[in-house]
């Protein structure tokens, strides 16, 4: 057993784990957030995405024991209050899911995407959802609903969808900056 | 699925980290970014006694310039090679063909060592560290030691590395002024290539003057396309190039599998290094 | 409901029709689901399956007690050991009188018929501990042949995957209709005849299966929470099965993730859980690895379809033959058998013809089973036609949409009776084509298809065409009887209006994602004059919806929809009774608008649906004699199939040096009919694209000449992102159903039924210079090429001879 210490969607958790123990169990089995779901185990359906350290990662695929020290969030951890990020509400309000089972991962892709490239086109929008796949709509309403959401969160508000899930703490973006939401 | 159980370190120097490695020999397995490793575990394809994490070592994640030479950490993720300006600017080929490895949260952990010193034939940096004339500077029990990339890929996922030996560093040589394009072959835009070719081209004249091209999948380890390379040289038209290219699969050994047979990856080798190549004149 | 309200929702249009964002979303957007494997109960232990690693073998030991050492197993079991409380898995749909039906153990006994089938269950305290354990069991296995070619298998002397049946044909169901084939084939200008091969696919619903069982020993009741699309037909089949009367038995189907037919199954798994839980006392889980579900959890398609057409030198269809091999894998499962049988009458599909000739042959195989996936029959029906109608265009040098022009029923001749005995309630070919041809820019892309081929341009443009109807909406009880199906085809639903004027429709459906919750919202509150908001809709439950026949075959809403509908109906008409009662006023005399009844004439005598539904409640005031309620239910059972149709039309740039192919457009415009809310039926269409477009281009389960899965696993299966599919331009005309009160017709399928053959006939219309006249599925990079080099690159096309 290992002790580890993470914080998730804000709270922080220390535990004894098996080395082997994935990531996305961890938060499934241990500390029931069931929000995150596991849809293959290749790493190639990117159901199980989350955010560790401010970027997106297959949480199928990384150990606890690797995110020891560090911050998820999950797609629980976004809303605020109740609120919607802007991604969520895009979601919603273009139908980008039927089932829903690929969306807390294709939402977690979606904001990574955004951060880096706040203003994408739909063909950096397909590419950067290379990783997820999805069974039910096709794409074609995900990558409206991306759009979309760049599109809400313009000029001063660009981010606002990666800040909503962020805590009060510091965040790397892609440039290894430390900035604070 | 489930990996099977195993013991854990995470060493906090490199010191320590070979000291762990040389103790434990075959039966350990080095964790990095872990986006190769961590699938063969789930499959019950590997079962290693211990895991030795590495991904915390100071000193081995990110990119520098020692003289002319572009100095890599091996734990640099693909993420960060791509977006890096040092190697945007003297190893292109590199930035380009990472950002076609798998996908962006793969990306964000896989790193740059853990793809070379898994050797996957069909993975895209080894044959990109050959074109690049890489050197992979490795740390074991003997100290430090420099193997260039043409004798580091061994075998299928086997290395010149000892088992305990750590890669450590990617040395590539600066290159202005040079063309260059990572040609990926693949059925879906995250599985991996049936066949890449990654180019360099260097021309003088109006003319190609060197060429350097490395081949993904065409064998059982990353290879140069030498008889083509040659055949290039000098090439000043695109006939000529296309010419040369009809050369670009000699001496390979692709392998058969669901997706491609030997006959149709030496056919795209040929096609694939003539377009590489025709791009890679154009962007020098 | 303030006048306001009610002239606000008139205004509105009604409900349906709408584009009402979904019910469904806010717990999915949020995380806050209800998976299968999300649930956790005190106690709970865990289930590992042992699979056999071999295509075909005789178990000659198991030895289960290794496992039993390992740390936190609590149990460990052979298929012998559950033989006393398992029974047989279900085949539900014998189609022939003399069908052969072999024994299927949800665990194995004495032989393992494909790699994958279970041997032996692990049951452990968590998951980790499970998978180790598996390892420890003792398995001693002697080879027996695999059988794996459809034709091979049928030989006098092949190997048999069953040899207590002393055959490899499951059955052979013939159908004929009209004149014989070999009259027209006599005064025919033209025969063509093609092979093609419907490739194995894998479901790939993106929640793999997993079922939880918690039992109350004391009692002998159980509850099975599944990731199913049939709670109602499992809680049936499980009773069967596993002997637990069906009345002590509760099957929820919680949160589903998709299932395109891969959970319409009952699941050695299912049976296996609640037979451990029963046998231990204790609740149990079972989840489903991805590669594990590759193996385990059936398959679709896997068809050879020997097609013949015959037809005059207009283009004018006479006659078409089908020989179909179906290989059915190892087992009979649920609805195995039936499958190709629901694509034998779609052959002949929106053309008419004088004769139609249709035989299959079921072949089992070393293979894991086929049953439903996302179309079943119709999709390899559709491809059939639409690949030879292509073929004759190209024979006769005409246009590919004139040739079906000069066959197609016109739309002054609906309702029409296929010759495959099928009534067309409605439908206009014309109009969908037409739509679809001005969308796509049909000409323009003609021309430059001409230009490039005039150039020699290395890139090749195709242009592919696919005008299909299906039948859908499963289905008239009184045809599946004559069809041998063991189950009716109707779908209850029930409304409670509740005393504050809320309203609860319960549905027999089972939703996955199709968003029934919203469109069951929708028919609800424009019959009853609620507002959206006040509906909920309960499913998926055998205890609060216990009537229904679930979801598959695009039957929900022409079927369960309209069940609605009806319902509601007769809740206003007890309402009516109440209101009339109250106003003191005759039904005949009453309106009932936007929720509100008033007298005609006198529109301040008024009472709105919510008033009546608490006075109701109350009881203080109701007609004599009157049960005091206002709720309703109804059972449908559809008097017809439904038959939605369109014209799909792809444009496929081949890359003749490489065999790449990238689809630059595609145009399709369907006709459901009557639509309940044009968003949902959007993303349907264009989720069945994905999944159609899929079987023309990336996915197959490859087997090796050992039985072997080779694409054992989602990174060798090649599921399409969003980085490998086009953008899609949908448009719909409509052209209301006759047979339903909605007017509607069914959705979930029809894209990927359409689609394949779009792909494939633009990528084959692409290579037609160089004499190509067919690439194998899925048209991989390398078989596009092996064709352009086969036929002789740069040659001018040999005209097939007619035959």
């Amino acid at each position: 057993m290992t002790h580890i210490s993470v914080t998730v969607d804000g709270t922080v958790y220390e535990d004894e784990v098996e080395p082997r123990l994935l990531l996305v169990h961890y938060l499934r089995d241990r500390l029931g957030l069931t929000g995150t779901p596991v849809g293959c185990d290749t790493s190639n359906c990117g159901a199980c995405t989350v955010e560790l350290d401010g970027m997106s990662v297959k949480s199928c695929t990384v150990l606890a024991v690797q995110a020891d020290g560090g911050e998820v969030t999950t797609v629980q951890g976004l809303a605020r209050d109740g609120a919607w990020t802007p991604l969520q509400r895009a979601f919603h309000e273009r139908h980008a899911l039927q089932c829903g089972y690929c969306t807390p991962g294709m939402i977690m892709a979606a904001r990574d995407l955004l951060r880096e490239n706040p203003h994408p086109t739909s063909g950096e929008v397909r590419q950067a959802l290379e990783g997820n796949l999805c069974r039910c709509t096709g794409y074609q309403n995900i990558v409206r609903a991306v759009l979309a959401a760049a599109e809400e969160t313009t000029g001063e508000t660009a981010g606002q969808d990666s800040a909503a899930g962020d805590g009060a703490s510091g965040r790397r973006t892609a440039s290894g900056q430390e900035v604070t939401a | 699925m489930i990996p099977p159980a195993f013991d854990y370190v995470r060493p906090d120097t490199l010191e320590e980290a070979v000291r762990v490695l040389a103790e434990a020999g075959e039966e350990a397995k080095v964790l990095a970014g872990g986006q190769s490793l961590l699938p063969l575990l789930r499959l019950r394809l590997a079962f290693p006694e211990l895991v030795v994490d590495v991904g915390r070592i100071p000193g081995l994640r990110g990119v520098r310039e020692d003289g002319d030479t572009l100095v890599i950490g091996a734990l640099t993720t693909h993420h960060d090679v791509v977006h890096d300006p040092l190697v945007r600017r003297y190893a292109g080929l590199l930035a380009q063909a990472t950002e076609t490895v798998a996908d962006p949260a793969v990306r964000h952990r896989g790193t740059l060592g853990g793809s070379l010193a898994h050797a996957d034939p069909a993975g895209d940096l080894p044959a990109v560290a050959l074109a690049l004339d890489a050197e992979l500077v490795a740390v074991g029990p003997g100290g430090r030691r420099s193997v260039p990339a043409g004798e580091f890929f061994a075998d299928y996922l086997q290395t010149a590395l000892a088992p305990d030996e750590l890669l450590v560093e990617v040395r590539v040589p600066e290159r202005e002024g040079w063309g260059f394009r990572y040609e990926k072959f693949h059925r879906v835009s995250q599985s991996w290539a049936m066949v890449g070719v990654a180019a360099l081209v260097r021309r003088a004249d109006g003319r190609i003057a060197e060429a350097r091209i490395g081949l993904t999948n065409m064998g059982p380890t990353p290879l140069r396309a030498t008889a083509a390379e040659q055949a290039l040289a000098g090439a000043a038209d695109p006939g000529a190039v296309a010419r040369a290219a009809g050369s670009a699969a000699e001496g390979t050994r692709p392998s058969r599998d669901a997706s491609a047979s030997p006959e149709y990856r030496a056919h795209l080798a040929r096609v694939l290094t003539e377009r590489a190549v025709l791009a890679a004149a154009g962007t020098g | 409901m303030t006048d306001q309200a009610v002239h606000a929702a008139e205004e509105a249009g009604g409900e349906v029709g709408r584009a009402r964002l979904r019910k469904e979303d806010a717990r999915l957007i949020t995380g806050q689901t209800n998976w299968t494997d999300n649930i956790s109960v005190t106690g709970l232990l865990h289930l590992a399956f042992l699979r056999s690693p071999m295509a075909h073998a005789r178990i000659e030991r198991v030895d289960v007690s290794p496992a039993l050492e390992r740390p936190g197993v609590v149990a460990a079991f052979t298929g012998r050991d559950l033989a006393d409380a398992l029974g047989p898995l279900p085949c539900a749909w014998p189609v022939t009188e003399d069908m052969v039906l072999p024994d299927h153990p949800p665990l194995a006994v004495d032989e393992v018929r494909h790699a994958g089938d279970p041997v032996a269950v692990v049951v452990a305290r968590d998951r980790y501990a499970a998978a180790d354990a598996l390892e420890a069991i003792e398995v001693d296995y002697e080879p027996l042949p695999p059988v794996l070619d459809l034709e091979a298998a049928l030989a006098e002397d092949a190997p048999l995957v069953h040899a207590d049946k002393g055959t490899n044909r499951a059955y052979d169901w013939p159908l004929k209709a009209g004149e014989d084939f070999a009259a027209v084939r006599e005064r025919a200008d033209v025969v063509l005849e093609r092979r093609y091969v419907q490739q194995r696919l894998i479901p790939n619903a993106m929640e793999p299966r997993a079922v939880v069982v918690t039992p109350l020993a004391a009692s002998g009741e159980y509850t099975v929470y599944s990731a199913t699309q049939i709670p109602h037909i499992l809680r049936i089949m499980l009773s069967v099965v596993c002997g637990v009367p069906e009345q002590k038995l509760r099957v929820v189907a919680p949160d589903v993730g998709g299932g395109f037919g891969s959970k319409l199954q009952v699941y050695g798994e299912e049976a296996v859980a609640l037979a451990v839980a029963r046998r231990l006392g204790r609740p149990v889980k079972w989840t489903e690895s991805r590669s594990e579900g590759y193996l385990a959890t059936h398959h679709g398609r896997g068809m050879i379809q020997d097609v013949r057409i015959a037809a005059t030198r207009e283009g004018r269809l006479l006659g078409l033959k089908v020989d179909l091999l179906a290989d059915m894998g190892a087992y009979l499962m649920l609805v195995t058998p039936g499958i190709p049988i629901l694509g034998a009458f779609m052959y002949p599909a929106i053309y008419k013809m004088d004769s139609y000739e249709f035989a299959c042959t079921g072949v089992f195989t070393t293979r894991t089973p086929t049953d439903a996936y996302r179309g079943a029959g119709r999709p390899e029906a559709t491809f059939a036609i639409e690949r030879i109608m292509d073929e004759l265009a190209a024979e006769l040098g005409l246009d590919p949409v004139e040739v079906r022009r000069r066959n197609w029923i016109r739309h002054e001749e609906f309702p029409y009776t296929s010759i495959a005995g099928l009534t067309y309630d409605s439908g206009n070919y014309e109009a969908a084509t037409d739509k679809a041809l001005a969308l796509f820019g049909y000409d323009a892309l003609r021309a430059e298809q001409r230009e490039r081929n005039e150039r020699g341009d290395a890139v090749r443009l195709g242009i592919g065409v696919s005008t299909y109807t299906e039948m859908c909406g499963l289905a008239p009880s009184r045809v599946l009887r004559d069809l041998r199906y063991s189950a009716g085809g109707w779908e209850a639903a029930s409304i409670r209006m509740l005393p504050t004027g809320k309203v609860e429709v319960v549905t027999g459906t089972s939703p996955h994602g199709q968003g029934h919750v919203t469109c069951w919202s929708q028919i609800a509150a424009d019959v009853l004059g609620v507002p959206f908001e006040d509906v909920e809709v309960v499913h998926g439950d055998t205890l609060v919806a216990p009537q229904g026949m679930d979801t598959y075959g695009s039957r929900s809403l022409v079927v369960g929809g309209a069940a609605v509908h009806r319902a509601a109906e007769k809740v206003v008409d007890r309402a009516r009774k109440v209101a009339a009662h109250l106003l003191e006023a005759s039904e005949d005399d009453l309106e009932f608008k936007g929720g509100v009844f008033s007298v005609k004439g006198s529109p301040e005598a008024r009472r709105t649906i919510q008033e009546v539904a608490f006075e109701t409640f109350t009881s203080h005031d109701v007609p004599d004699g009157m049960e005091p309620t206002l709720n309703a239910g109804h059972v449908l059972d559809p008097e017809n199939f439904s038959y939605p149709h369109g014209t799909h039309l792809c444009a496929v740039e081949v890359d003749t040096e490489t065999g790449q192919t990238r689809i630059r457009s595609y145009v399709c415009v369907d006709d459901v009919g009557r639509v309940i809310n044009p968003m949902i039926v959007e993303g349907q269409v264009h989720g069945g694209l994905a999944q159609g477009i899929a079987q023309a281009l990336f996915e197959e389960a490859v087997y090796d000449a050992e039985g072997n899965l080779v694409s054992g696993t989602m990174a060798d299966y090649l599921v399409p992102s969003a980085a490998d599919l086009p953008e899609f331009t949908t448009d719909r005309t409509e052209t209301p159903a006759t047979s339903n009160p909605l007017g509607a017709k069914g959705v979930g399928e029809a894209g990927t039924i359409a689609s394949t053959p779009a792909v494939v006939n633009a990528i084959v219309d692409a290579l037609r210079p160089f004499g190509v006249t067919d690439v194998r599925m899925p048209c991989t990079p390398e078989r596009v090429w092996e064709a352009v080099r086969a036929a002789g690159s740069g040659r001018p096309a040999q005209k097939e001879a007619a035959q």
